[in-house]
């Protein structure tokens, strides 16, 4: 997942070319958004100036969509995010321990990203894998059953 | 469609693919090429088979014989015994537990599939997902079929009343009156919208529908179209769905393909669009006036009821919203039968209902069994017990908005007015299961987090209590609440339930009183005696002197 600064020229184009994909429309807002968060890593401030003007949407009602859904960001994340389970089956299966442990390894608390910029910590709801609780998420890969001592071999395999 | 004399079927889920699901399915490949069976054995990966005790498995059709847990080295020898030479390999199959007694009445096959009644998720992990051809050979496009050419609208409608479906979201609201309230309300554009915003903790039988069978849904919708005049459907589904998301685009592509959807179907003047729309993360979205808001590119703040979406949603026409669950019933009855489905359940809830067990049992997973089974039995036959033998203390119910039943209420039948009797609610059909090392104040206070953080915060009660409840909590968890507190607690709760805009507000304050009610001497013990009893609450906020 890369970060693109805001002077970076690639944010019009790829704001560009999704609109066009999805058709300039308020009802694909949310689509738009989530693919732009997707390719981007977040929502910079230029990617939803552009968006309000393709859309004809006020920047105010942009800016308030996107920071109500949990999988949109208005701010830079690191390399990679961690999204840990907070929800009571996960919680009930031992999530508790495994999260201190995630918390120490990372030495960040949720909502903060790395000094490095590698690892962001954040929680969330129910993922919908709670067969195989507690489950956490970096970037796109699930992993379930974890226990606290598989934390330090799991965060390994990030560059 | 290529006529195979066996279909092969290996067990996906991610606890599959962690036990080496993959190499078992190359292994098979493999062998089956070995063999010389590659034009008569089918082979295919099929995600969740909604049982996970005994993973990877191998399912092998039409014998139905499930394999398990399967290792790669294992495969050579099932190759050779069931698919060459024609005999079971018992060596290598699942053990299955024996019914007797009160629920032997269920439908079972000894020895092969566990005893369950699956109208739901008949095809799902029987099927190819992605094959158009695979649901027509299994009784897909029969009831739509049946529908557009002998049925009038008002009779699907009636169908669906007389079967009694009622709505599996968590509600139990009667499917055919809410159907016939949008045929009735006039209106050349109205639409037809399939909740899937799944998002209760705990709760993913949607998502094994939608990844198993996505044809049963659109084949649905595309009825409900007919049945209330409505001529475009969405799909919300939630935007951690990805996979869900993906089938549901190659099935409404192969459909179209088919002339399934589009205009003109069956030769009709009706005609029918599907489109998905994807969500962004937002329990709240599950609201079906939320899911409304969202649909139309703003935040999922739920509307003010009444009007209801049935004459003003999405765009301001009428609008028919179920449940992924409830849509995946109606082909079935209109197929088989109001009398039929009736057969199913009890009288007051026909049917099936799907549970996902999880928590402190031996097997957790997916089911799928007729309304009215108990609690007991529920734990007895598909959890296979408490693990390590522990005892059973409570179990919470449909997600987080759903009731803490314990261990007094496990021979209430599960069904909607059984339920509702007892004061509890059965809620989307999640079953946490709970031994005794569970803290009812740790339990409650994780629920109540998940509402602090979900609130979409448009309406006071429900912005502001449930900070404050957890708060409240997180204080008792501490060592450091005062009985006060828990006044407190059942007034914010109390309040939540009347003062609330929507269903997220009025549910929230749920597992706070069913806390209090059953299980109020643990949480007083937190306060008087400054003890967990369960050991789980940290009681950091409580300090010890000692005297030397």
């Amino acid at each position: 997942m890369t970060v693109e600064t805001k002077a970076s020229p690639g944010v019009l184009e790829t704001v560009k070319a999704v609109v066009e994909r999805h058709g300039a429309v308020k009802e694909e807002l949310i689509p738009i958004l989530n693919e732009v968060n997707r390719l981007l890593g977040y929502l910079p401030a230029e990617a939803l100036d552009e968006i309000s003007n393709l859309l004809h949407v006020p920047k105010s009602q942009l800016f308030s969509v996107a920071t109500f859904y949990s999988m949109l960001t208005t701010k830079p994340r690191g390399r990679h995010v961690v999204q840990f389970c907070e929800s009571a089956p996960c919680h009930v299966a031992g999530g508790r321990k495994v999260w201190v442990t995630l918390m120490d390894a990372l030495g960040i608390k949720p909502g903060e990203t790395s000094a490095d910029g590698k690892w962001s910590l954040v929680t969330t709801s129910c993922l919908g894998v709670c067969g195989v609780g507690p489950v956490m998420l970096i970037d796109d890969d699930i992993y379930g059953n974890v226990e606290s001592d598989q934390i330090a071999d799991i965060l390994a395999k990030y560059e | 469609m290529k006529a195979v004399r066996s279909m092969v079927l290996v067990s996906s889920d991610p606890k599959s693919l962690e036990r080496g699901a993959q190499q078992v399915f190359q292994r098979l490949q493999e062998e089956i090429k070995a063999f010389g069976l590659e034009n008569e054995v089918s082979l295919s990966m099929v995600g969740d088979v909604g049982r996970h005790d005994a993973v990877p498995m191998v399912i092998v059709y039409p014998e139905a014989v499930i394999y398990g847990p399967v290792k790669p080295e294992d495969v050579h020898f099932l190759v050779e015994e069931h698919l060459y030479k024609g005999r079971v390999a018992a060596p290598l199959q699942a053990s299955v537990r024996e019914l007797s007694g009160k629920i032997a009445w269920l439908q079972a096959r000894k020895g092969t599939l566990p005893a369950e009644q699956r109208i739901v998720l008949e095809r799902a992990g029987v099927i190819d997902p992605t094959s158009i051809e695979d649901y027509i050979v299994h009784d897909g496009y029969a009831a739509l079929g049946k529908a557009l050419t002998e049925m009038t609208p008002q009779q699907v409608i009636e169908a669906l009343s007389k079967a009694g479906l009622r709505g599996r979201g968590g509600a139990g609201f009667p499917t055919g009156t809410k159907w016939g309230f949008v045929a009735k309300t006039p209106g050349k554009v109205k639409y037809v919208v399939c909740n899937a915003d799944e998002s209760e903790p705990g709760t993913f039988k949607d998502r094994l529908i939608l990844e198993g069978d996505p044809f049963s849904i659109i084949e649905a919708m595309t009825l409900a179209g007919y049945a209330v005049g409505a001529s475009v459907g969405y799909i919300y589904v939630r935007g951690e769905y990805g996979l869900a998301q993906e089938r549901l685009h190659n099935a409404i592509a192969q459909a179209e393909e088919m002339g399934f959807l589009g205009k003109n179907l069956f030769g009709t003047d009706f005609s029918f669009e599907i489109h998905v729309h994807g969500g962004a993360g937002a329990y709240i979205c599950g609201e079906e006036t939320a899911l409304i808001e969202s649909i139309e590119g703003k935040r999922g703040e739920p509307r003010s009821r009444p009007p209801y979406p049935t004459t003003h949603g999405l765009w301001g026409k009428p609008t028919l919203v179920n449940n992924v669950e409830t849509l995946a019933n109606v082909a079935p009855i209109i197929r088989n039968g109001a009398e039929w489905f009736r057969g199913f359940g009890t009288p007051s809830s026909p049917g099936t209902k799907v549970y996902t067990i999880l928590g402190n049992t031996n097997v957790t997973g997916l089911i799928e069994v007729p309304m009215g089974v108990t609690l007991r039995e529920v734990l007895a036959i598909y959890g296979k017990g408490m693990k390590n033998g522990a005892n059973f203390k409570l179990a919470q119910t449909g997600g987080s908005s759903g009731s803490v039943i314990p261990a007094s209420l496990q021979d209430t039948p599960m069904d909607f007015d059984a339920f509702n009797r007892a004061g509890v609610a059965l809620g989307s059909g999640a079953l946490l299961i709970c031994d005794e090392e569970t803290c009812v104040v740790d339990l409650a206070r994780v629920l109540l987090k998940f509402f602090e953080v979900e609130s979409c915060g448009k309406c006071t009660p429900c912005r502001v209590g449930n900070e404050r409840a957890y708060q409240i909590l997180t204080n008792i968890a501490e060592g450091v609440g005062t009985l006060q507190d828990l006044d407190d607690l059942l007034m914010l709760s109390d309040n939540l339930y009347q003062l609330s805009n929507c269903g997220l507000g009025q549910t929230a304050g749920t597992p706070i009183r069913d806390v209090l009610t059953y299980f109020r001497a643990e949480v007083e013990a937190h306060i008087r005696l400054k003890v967990c009893p369960a050991g789980v609450c940290s009681m950091s906020g409580h300090k010890v002197y000692q005297i030397n």
